[in-house]
């Protein structure tokens, strides 16, 4: 039986898979200790909770437990990655390079050092969203630091080809983080194949709680270090103090171990999901697939209805279906994606898209539902829409005087 | 952001979405919007020439549902006015009939936006001065 509404926003955040929860109740209630308190089993309970849960989040990415600093999501791994860089490397340089297309949390992050006194290159990415190889190259400086792009974009899901930057990285001695909140989980990560030094990344992404998060920091070759961005008990080798997050990381662990055993099975499942809704929907008139279709998450399909805008869609069906458009109606700041404008889409293809994220629990019969819904949605805001009355008319929609208001 | 029971039945059900003859003399033609900004309107008025009344009127809107909903309840509230009536009806009623956010008087303000211009362009068509309207920005 269909269970409405329909969940296909698991790009924002994905339910906690039950055996996640599970794992996590009794440190609660029973196993309540602080994983710091050394000298009573409350305490040791927690700090093998704790310990059993980072080996599980380094397994996952092919780490060493010691080089996972837990944090309470991917937004403060982002900022502690960037700003504690930025501090630790002062004698060596002040320069980042990231893009235009990195998730706010680096962005801002980016803004801040800026204003510490810091140099950041913002690259632009191509039209499909994959960061052009010779321009990075090209915008390592002597003073350069680091290099900061993200492993899958949060919108389009388009994967950068980590393995080629982090080469670059290496050959001119600067360090490589990633943001790879969105691709953990979901595809293989491995920061040793994938010459990684820092990689932020958040449980509840990957059918694990919220709050809690984790700063892969490598050890050796190089050994890369970061300022702690609070100050207090010294937790997690002096680089991120405060009372650990006790059943948070045991949810994060379990999220973690389930993820690396079933990945294959399920990515093989929802790349058919995926692949039969995003066929469908391209079949609709004008409706484009944003970013690339290769290098893309397994989940995530960014599609644009000209004629029609976002906000509008998603109301035809939103009380049955959750998912999210690019458009500025749904944000506070009316700018339609900076991703999307990014890529070289003009604002209204902005304006007219949709975001499907999918995650291991969606069924055929969601995507089915989902389909006729679009579908029928587009199709009735087309024929309440100028723009598309105007274009079936032949008119060049570019060379109208528009009254901006 | 939940939207207000007027705004989901103009969505659900919007009145007089459709086309006039825009070459007629009758009938006065507003395209307020642009495509950047995510919204375009089109709203459309005809008129009866002996009594100056508003007989018909149509829209099309691209745009959200607020966008949507206040074209679609000013085409209801646009027929069976005269044009001097119609040119005083003003967004802020419209905020109030669909229980607008702060965010979505734009909304309003555009539908205004497109009744005048629709006035206007009849009165063009038809020889007389265009009226001139107080400019509202409302973002």
């Amino acid at each position: 039986m269909l269970k409405l509404p329909i969940y296909l926003d698991n790009n924002a955040t994905t339910a906690v898979d039950p055996r996640v929860l599970e794992t996590m109740l009794p440190y609660f209630t029973q196993h309540f200790g602080n994983a710091a308190s050394r000298n009573h089993p409350f305490g040791w309970e927690a700090e093998e909770a704790v310990d059993y849960g980072r080996e599980q989040v380094a397994k996952l990415i092919g780490c060493d437990p010691k080089e996972i600093i837990f944090t309470s999501g991917a937004t403060e791994a982002d900022n502690l990655a960037l700003k504690g860089v930025f501090e630790m490397y002062a004698s060596k340089g002040n320069h980042i390079i990231t893009a235009t297309t990195e998730h706010k949390a680096v962005l801002d992050a980016c803004k801040h050092i800026e204003k510490l006194g810091g140099e950041v290159t913002y690259l632009d990415v191509k039209e499909d969203g994959l960061l052009d190889l010779a321009q990075l190259e090209a915008a390592i400086k002597p003073t350069t630091i680091m290099i900061a792009i993200m492993y899958a974009n949060n919108e389009i899901g388009v994967i950068q080809p980590v393995k080629e930057i982090s080469a670059i990285a290496k050959k001119h001695g600067v360090l490589f983080f990633t943001d790879g909140t969105q691709a953990v989980g979901k595809i293989p990560v491995d920061v040793i194949k994938d010459g990684i030094d820092l990689m932020a990344f958040s449980a509840h992404k990957m059918y694990g709680p919220k709050g809690v998060g984790a700063l892969y920091v490598r050890r050796k070759g190089p050994r890369v270090k970061v300022t702690a961005q609070m100050d207090g008990g010294g937790h997690e080798r002096g680089m991120r103090s405060g009372t650990l997050n006790v059943p948070g990381i045991v949810g994060f662990g379990k999220a973690c171990e389930i993820c690396r055993v079933e990945m294959e099975e399920t990515t093989k499942r929802i790349i058919i999901l995926r692949d039969k809704l995003e066929n469908a929907l391209s079949q609709i008139d004008e409706s484009y697939v944003n970013g690339n279709i290769e290098a893309r998450l397994p989940h995530v399909s960014n599609i644009s209805f000209k004629f029609v805008e976002g906000e509008g869609l998603m109301m035809g069906f939103n009380k049955n279906i959750a998912v999210s458009s690019g458009s500025a109606c749904t944000s506070a700041s009316l700018e339609p994606s900076y991703v999307l404008k990014a890529l070289g889409l003009g604002d209204d293809l902005a304006h007219s898209s949709l975001r499907f994220g999918l995650s291991r629990f969606t069924t055929e019969e969601e995507i089915d539902y989902t389909i006729n819904a679009v579908k029928e949605t587009v199709l009735k805001l087309r024929d309440m829409s100028p723009l598309w009355e105007m274009h079936k008319e032949g008119i060049d929609l570019n060379s109208v005087e528009w009254a901006h208001h | 952001m939940a939207y207000s029971d007027k705004v989901i039945d103009h969505y659900s059900n919007p009145k007089n979405v459709g086309t006039l003859d825009k070459g007629s003399k009758s009938v006065g033609t507003g395209l307020v919007g642009a495509p950047e900004c995510g919204d375009v309107m089109r709203l459309q008025i005809e008129v009866d020439d002996a009594t100056g009344i508003i007989k018909d009127a149509k829209f099309k809107t691209f745009g959200c549902g607020s966008a949507i909903a206040s074209s679609s309840l000013a085409t209801e509230w646009l027929k069976g006015r005269t044009v001097e009536e119609a040119a005083k009806i003003d967004n802020m009623d419209i905020v109030e009939e669909l229980s607008l956010p702060p965010v979505k008087i734009h909304c309003s303000v555009l539908a205004e936006d497109a009744i005048r211009a629709a006035i206007n362009d009849y009165r063009a068509k038809n020889g007389l001065e265009e009226m001139v309207f107080e400019e509202k920005r409302v973002h």
